[in-house]
């Protein structure tokens, strides 16, 4: 076993639970690496088909106009064109998507091309195909569109302005959804309190995850069974297939996702349906494979960002000790052109409301606004990465004008980890964890204890030290319930998710899995839960790589999303398991002469446990039952391919108090940071950061580390670089790589890595969910930031222009009232 | 419209010979994976910036994206289909899985074509020398960490903490 967590020159950080024996626990090798480093994985854009053609989108230059007039006829002229597609055909052969809102969002209508009207750059408002992409490409230029612009709106407060421009006629507004969220008792809080804080303005800055992979598909049209199959990197099939099918006013089962592997997703594919069913009307109408591949400035554009938000009058009232008793907030979400998934955006936030914290009286008034910018969709710590952000703000902003102490201050008002599991204003169960002492962790790795010796020796070289913590919670295991505190009607709740696993003729187990992997390892860490209960080894169990609709393994809600692969993969996983080795032993009994309970499944065999001469290799029993079954009982009910279906412990939420239980778990990320600022240009380097991560049992330890690294780099990028910046025109000013900085292998600074083990009481194997925790790095560099260079820290991407003109400007927006 | 214009090229890839028509305009990394087949090099980015097109033009580290297919006429190119040998991994391969060097796996062949020309060329690289090396890739899953790590590794290195 490969130990990855221990720094060899420093004290052992990891507090692991009990090792039990088995492969889970291990780092074992991936499963999927072979293909991958030969390059022999097989990405959606790998696959061809005879006489496939290539889309381009014709896309909009406006940020906001309407359609006057299409032509595409001098791109039907051109050899080797196949044919076109526009948002007329697509108004006349479709229903517009379902929205998830409530009105005025309910009104919004959002089709596969735009329609009369496109509302930000890049929106595609025809489609041609043609026999190659350069051509296809070359012939979209001949599309002639006629435009007439209208006013942009590129700001989510001014959306809401009196006489903005209207971006959805048929809302009547620009407000997709709003509410008022309010726990406990704010006003007797602001009463209670000795100091209330003032905060005028926070805002969150509008980035994404951006796999390297862009999105796409190739979808075949079967004319004989009216079916289409879509080879491509959905992540969440379940419920593109939802949106998809009334909109192509087919039944479910006519939609075959199939996927293998995919070059990263990040939350940031799953609202593909509106291209993929532009791809599904055109393989219908050309009659011929259609295959789409997003461009890079086409991803950035036009697909998905992550959430945009801001925060107006924060009002924190804080106890002469330090004591917060809670804070109230009016957030403006700016969901750009299309909602999509959204609002539901407007909930999720609310898994962690208080943050890490004993806070009791929270609240929200919280408002989610279309502009003329990209759709949002999900992205890593999708909502609550926001949120989290806001409280780690409201945390150091209040020590800062109170001359509290960040560490100090934290755990004072941390939740402990005698109070576990504790439940929120709002009804929340954080399930398990110990926060305090994650905390100490990060400091030790970062040799808090010299800190002052730091910045005096910083000082010295004419730099800045800043010192910041970054604490969050990662909610994973969605209670899809929570959808309905926004909207009554909508009819889900709980989660699932499906696995098969079954014994084939020659001994060969196999599992297919619903969800739809990206790089998480699912092959491997499902042998390792298969091995541990069959009494095999991982190399022995093959999973089969991706999704595939017509392997029926998946349920409603399958996909792999929302930190939940470890819970609900693995639950359905270890579920199907269970039922199999149920059923090899009810077979071996029969065979052998003796009670199931005498048997034992060990060493690839079924044997009598008192006697393990007496045995049966997994060969003879797939074998007997599938090809030499004669004499069996008539009675005896298996099929030796179990099939199980992991639903987590959830009621419905109360929707009149928003009160429920959103999420199944809680996996913990304290970080801590050091970092120095050059006064002179505001260009600032990290010179130490800790990642401190409890996800309960590690089913791989290896895999879990990478998910650190990983959505640390993504927060460090989001806090120093990433934004996506707009011109009052609404052109995106960061469409490509060139223009969007992500994080080189230069600007990594080292990661220290410590871990504790919190098991999870809900969950089938003591796991949480994890992966999306990086937005730690966000508010540790945030905080780090404002103790350099001793000013409120209002934005959360600070690119080194923003260091240099806050280190200028004068310090307003914060005030304290003493009482 | 672009003028179509064509000729035939002939190229060396992973010691196989191919001769085929291309448009004039055809990107190397469209050739490579559209025409031959070898779809391991990958495409992320239109702008020379992602580095997941990495491969070998006799001998030196190009981004095949940044190149047309016509300008490798006459050249012998190597992918990563072309690392390792009859299946088996090669150590610079081996070291990746060992170390979990990639997630996703989208950037790792040109990640590893980018490390395997900077260990021809440099058997006992520094850290900071990795780094150079790898700084035209991007991973959005790893944080390059485990890469930096799986480098060392390769070169027979005590691997950084």
């Amino acid at each position: 076993m490969t130990e990855t967590t221990v720094t060899p020159e420093r004290p052992l950080v990891v507090e692991e639970t009990e090792t039990k024996p088995g492969f889970v626990g291990q780092n074992v090798p991936r499963k999927e690496d072979k293909r991958l480093v030969q390059g022999q994985g097989v990405f959606f854009d790998d696959v061809k088909r005879h006489g496939m053609g290539y889309v381009h989108f014709v896309r909009s230059p406006y940020g906001h106009a309407k359609i006057r007039s299409i032509d595409v006829a001098r791109a039907l002229e051109v050899g080797g064109v196949y044919g076109t597609l526009t948002g007329d055909e697509v108004a006349i052969l479709t229903d517009p998507f379902f929205e998830l809102s409530t009105p005025p969002g309910a009104h919004i209508k959002d089709y596969a091309l735009a329609v009369g009207k496109v509302r930000h750059v890049g929106e595609p408002v025809a489609a041609v195909v043609a026999s190659s992409r350069e051509l296809a490409r070359d012939a979209s230029e001949l599309v002639e569109v006629e435009y007439e612009p209208l006013p942009a709106l590129v700001d989510g407060e001014a959306a809401l302005a009196e006489g903005a421009p209207i971006l959805h006629e048929e809302a009547g507004s620009n407000v997709v959804w709003s509410g008022l969220f309010d726990w406990g008792d704010f006003e007797a809080a602001r009463a209670e309190a000795d100091h209330v804080v003032k905060i005028e303005r926070l805002h969150f800055d509008r980035f994404s995850s951006t796999p390297l992979e862009c999105s796409g598909c190739l979808v075949e049209y079967n004319r004989g069974t009216g079916q289409w199959t879509m080879y491509c990197n959905h992540q969440m099939p379940g419920v593109g297939a939802i949106w998809m099918a009334p909109a192509l006013r087919v039944g479910i089962d006519k939609l075959r996702f199939v996927t293998q592997d995919i070059g990263g997703a990040f939350g940031n594919k799953i609202c593909l349906h509106p291209q993929f069913v532009a791809c599904c009307l055109l393989a219908r109408k050309l009659n011929r494979p259609i295959q789409w591949t997003e461009w890079r400035t086409d991803q950035h554009t036009a697909n998905a960002h992550g959430n945009e938000r801001t925060f107006l009058d924060v009002e924190v009232p804080v106890k002469a000790d330090g004591t917060m008793l809670g804070f109230s907030v009016r957030a403006v979400d700016d969901c750009g052109a299309f909602p999509r998934y959204e609002p539901l955006g407007c909930i999720i936030w609310a898994q962690v409301t208080p943050g890490c914290y004993r806070w009791r009286n929270i609240r929200v008034d919280f408002t989610q606004v279309v502009t003329n910018k990209s759709p949002v969709s999900p992205n890593r710590g999708y909502s609550r990465m926001q949120h989290l952000w806001l409280t780690e703000r409201i945390v150091d902003i209040v020590a800062r004008e109170l001359g509290l102490d960040p560490v100090e201050v934290r755990k004072r008002n941390y939740v402990r980890t005698e109070e576990m599991p504790y439940e929120t204003p709002n009804g929340c169960i954080y399930d398990s964890g110990n926060y305090a002492r994650c905390l100490d962790i990060a400091l030790e790795l970062i040799d808090y204890d010299q800190l002052e010796e730091r910045r005096r020796d910083a000082e010295a070289r004419g730099k800045l030290l800043g010192f910041g913590i970054g604490s969050t919670l990662d909610s994973g295991t969605n209670n899809f319930g929570q959808s309905t505190l926004l909207n009554p009607e909508l009819q889900f709740s709980g989660n699932n998710e499906v696995a098969t696993v079954k014994l084939d003729i020659f001994g060969e187990i196999v599992v297919t899995l619903g969800t739809v992997p990206q790089g998480q390892g699912h092959e491997t860490t499902a042998a390792q839960v298969v091995a541990d209960i069959l009494g095999c080894t991982p190399d022995d169990v093959n999973v089969r790589p991706g999704h595939d609709t017509y392997w029926n393994s998946h349920a409603g809600l399958s996909g792999t999303y929302a930190s939940q692969f470890a819970v609900t993969g693995l639950g359905a996983v270890k579920g199907a398991t269970e039922k199999l080795a149920a059923e090899m032993r009810k077979l071996a009994s029969l065979v052998l002469g003796c009670s199931e309970d005498d048997i034992e499944l060990a060493e690839g065999q079924a044997r009598m446990k008192a006697n393990p001469e007496a045995a049966l290799p997994f060969m003879a029993l797939g074998a007997i039952l599938n090809a030499n079954n004669a004499g069996l009982p008539t009675d005896l009910d298996i099929t030796l391919n179990a099939r199980y279906m992991y639903r987590p412990p959830f009621e419905l939420p109360d929707k009149e108090r928003k009160y429920g239980n959103l999420t199944l778990t809680y996996a913990t990320q304290i970080h801590a940071c050091l970092i120095e600022v050059d006064p002179e240009t505001g260009g600032y380097e990290i010179v130490d950061y800790a990642a401190v991560d409890d996800c309960g049992k590690r089913i791989h330890p290896q895999i879990v580390e990478g998910q650190v690294h990983g959505a640390t780099a993504q927060a460090l990028g989001a806090a120093t670089h990433e934004i996506f910046a707009y011109d009052e025109d609404g052109n995106l000013l960061t469409p490509n790589f060139y223009d969007y900085h992500v994080p080189h292998a230069l600007d990594m600074p080292p990661i220290k890595n410590g871990y504790i083990e919190s098991e999870s009481p809900f969950t089938p194997l003591g796991a949480k969910g994890m992966g999306e925790g990086g937005g730690a790095g966000i508010h540790a560099v945030c905080a780090a930031l404002q103790d350099a260079l001793g000013k409120t820290v209002t934005r959360s991407c600070n690119p080194y222009h923003r260091v240099w003109e806050l280190l200028r400007s004068e310090d307003r927006g914060v005030t304290v009232q003493a009482r | 419209m672009t003028p179509e214009t064509a000729r035939t090229i002939a190229v060396d890839v992973n010691g196989v010979s191919y001769e085929r028509e291309v448009e004039a305009r055809k990107l190397l990394i469209h050739f490579l994976r559209d025409d031959l087949d070898l779809t391991g090099s990958h495409v992320g980015c239109d702008t020379g910036n992602c580095g997941a097109c990495s491969v070998l033009v006799d001998g030196v580290l190009l981004k095949s994206c940044m190149l047309l297919a016509v300008q490798a006429d006459g050249t012998s190119i190597r992918t990563v289909e072309g690392l390792g040998s009859d299946g088996e991994l090669d150590a610079l391969q081996q070291a990746f899985a060992d170390h979990h060097a990639l997630q996703c796996g989208y950037c790792t062949p040109g990640m590893l074509m980018s490390a395997s020309w900077l260990l021809e060329r440099n058997p006992r690289p520094s850290e900071e020398e990795i780094r150079r090396a790898i700084q035209g890739n991007i991973c959005r899953c790893t944080g390059y960490v485990n890469i930096v790590r799986a480098v060392q590794a390769a070169s027979g290195q005590e691997v950084s903490e």
